[in-house]
């Protein structure tokens, strides 16, 4: 069966790796607030050098997370040319009526630089855990919202079992789609509407199965005596231990340090 | 004692033409009668359509009888109180591997009853231990069940039931699905259970070959039990088998038309040796 990675997962047994899955996901919501917080380039250099730090304890290579990058790559060009030409402000240097002001410029410049460490860090944190070590952690933070009715179990059973059933209805569709260019479908040539009209073939018989296996699958799982989330224990419950405590400490150290760098009214050119 | 009872079982449901109106009903299981004793090896054959999925979906309280009764363990399948009791009782595992393994790793999955019914966390590693051990898979603990055959993963899904300490198992039709290895497979691990645990274990299955070992062989058709007996008083019927569009184990079709030529071959032969035996016995 081929191989499908999901989420994208690079395992390599370090420290972070290792973390409980709620320390990371608190992680990266704090790094994502403080590089909002941020207010000066020394504040976003403080950020890029623990992150930096972060990546190299991870033993991930660099270039995991800057393919992350590819994906807003074009997002990332009309933030910047956007803020840089259309921000009023003093003019530094003016091509035609295309003029580049100095407002313009540091908000361009921060954006990006914003932008890039966002989606490193998210990334980082993807990499490093595994998908259902993500959905238990969610399930896990987002407890307190029970108190609102909010379905915390459901929902993360609901990502669980997809997870499972990925690849097992990817490789049905690779079936599926042999099934029917054996009988003459014809589902590579002609027009975008033409093609979406070849896709029906396969997606009725893709659900159909989807809806038996679906309930095959509740069938199986009453049996097993499944019957919501009330009362259940769960064989690996997410502990906190030494080393998730330590984390947990440096991370807000580093959300103080961060602040307070940040804020330093430091004026350097223009920024 | 008795672990399942079914008396004068009925279950009907509802026939509904194009539009969604009922316009009849359809008797999927007429009159039913099945004893298990503790520790039974119990096999079910039929074709499709004759009911037997129907019935064993009766076995731990997913369908409710419309007449008659079904006795888990000595639990009424009505008792709506008990329901998680006679599940408990009463494992089942189904035909298609894929669609009954809820983890995305052998070892939560295995975990997955006992997380339902609340055991303790220590607890649970025990029992998904035991569970590995009974079906030979510990060594595939923490492999994704993407990467296991369809008898493995069967497998896995016997020791999830296992896990939860059931007195019976329930086999719907769960090796039609695999390769001959994998069914081979799957039998012996559910014969181990039954000798060595005592394991009551009801099989069903279309094919003759994997109960010619059972305690006690029902035949169905039509919703009604139309033979039982022995795996030897069964399969010397072999005429009214093929009737039911059941096959005869080759072995024993061999045996009966040899002793249609004129040779001394008895009745009922079930296995390779004893045809053999009753071949070198010949003048």
């Amino acid at each position: 069966m081929r191989e499908i990675a999901l989420g994208q997962y690079y395992p390599t047994g370090s420290v972070i790796h290792r973390l409980d899955p709620r320390v990371k996901l608190v992680g990266t919501l704090v790094y994502l607030v403080s590089l909002f917080l941020v207010k000066n380039p020394l504040g976003y250099l403080f950020a890029g050098l623990f992150l930096m730090t972060v990546i190299r304890i991870s033993r991930i290579p660099l270039k995991y997370m800057l393919k992350g990058l590819k994906g807003i790559i074009i997002l990332l060009m009309i933030t910047v040319v956007f803020n840089m030409f259309f921000t009023p402000g003093n003019v530094l240097f003016q091509v035609g009526f295309i003029k580049i002001t100095d407002a313009g410029l540091k908000v361009a410049i921060l954006m990006a630089v914003r932008l890039v460490l966002l989606i490193v860090g998210a990334s980082l944190m993807t990499l490093a855990t595994t998908p259902n070590a993500l959905t238990d952690g969610m399930e896990k933070l987002m407890n307190p919202l029970k108190a609102i009715k909010v379905p915390v179990h459901e929902i993360a059973m609901m990502m669980s079992i997809a997870l499972r059933f990925i690849p097992i209805l990817m490789e049905e569709t690779d079936k599926i789609m042999k099934a029917q260019t054996a009988r003459g479908a014809d589902l590579e040539s002609g027009n975008i509407i033409q093609r979406a009209k070849a896709m029906v073939p396969i997606l009725v018989p893709l659900f159909v199965s989807a809806f038996r296996r679906a309930n095959d699958l509740a069938t199986a799982m009453e049996s097993r005596c499944y019957s919501g989330g009330e009362g259940r224990t769960k064989m690996k419950p997410l502990i906190y231990g030494k080393i998730d405590r330590i984390a947990y400490l440096i991370l807000v150290l580093y959300l103080a340090a961060g602040i307070a760098i940040g804020r330093l009214p430091i004026h350097f050119w223009i920024f | 004692m008795e672990m399942i009872k079914t008396s004068s079982l009925t279950y009907e449901y509802p026939v509904r033409d194009e539009e969604g109106e009922i316009k009849g009903t359809f008797r999927a299981i007429d009159g039913v009668e099945i004893n298990a004793k503790t520790g039974d090896f119990i096999a079910i054959l039929g074709h499709n359509g004759s009911g037997k999925s129907t019935l064993a979906k009766h076995l731990n309280a997913l369908l409710l009888p419309t007449e008659g009764t079904v006795t888990v363990n000595g639990i009424d399948t009505r008792d709506g109180k008990r329901i998680w009791d006679i599940r408990q009782s009463a494992g089942m595992v189904f035909q298609n591997p894929d669609n009954q393994i809820i983890a995305s790793v052998v070892e939560e999955d295995v975990a997955f009853g006992p997380e339902n019914i609340g055991i303790p966390t220590e607890k649970i590693w025990e029992r998904v231990d035991e569970g590995l051990d009974a079906v030979g898979m510990q060594e595939y603990r923490t492999a994704s069940p993407n990467h296991l055959s369809g008898g493995q993963k069967q497998r896995v899904a016997i020791a999830g039931v296992v896990a939860i300490h059931p007195k019976c198992i329930i086999m719907d039709e769960s090796t039609a699905m695999l390769d001959p290895l994998g069914r081979q497979e799957v039998l012996n691990t559910v014969r181990r259970l039954n000798r060595e645990e005592n394991m009551t274990v009801i099989w069903i299955t279309h094919y003759m070959e994997e109960v010619t070992d059972a305690d006690c062989i029902f035949v169905m058709n039509e919703g009604k039990v139309v033979m039982q007996g022995t795996p030897r008083e069964v399969f010397s019927r072999a005429e009214e088998l093929e009737k039911l569009k059941l096959d005869v184990p080759q072995v024993t079709r061999l045996a009966d038309r040899l002793r249609k030529k004129g040779l001394d071959i008895p009745k009922g032969i079930l296995h390779m040796e004893e045809l053999t035996e009753a071949i070198c016995r010949l003048k």
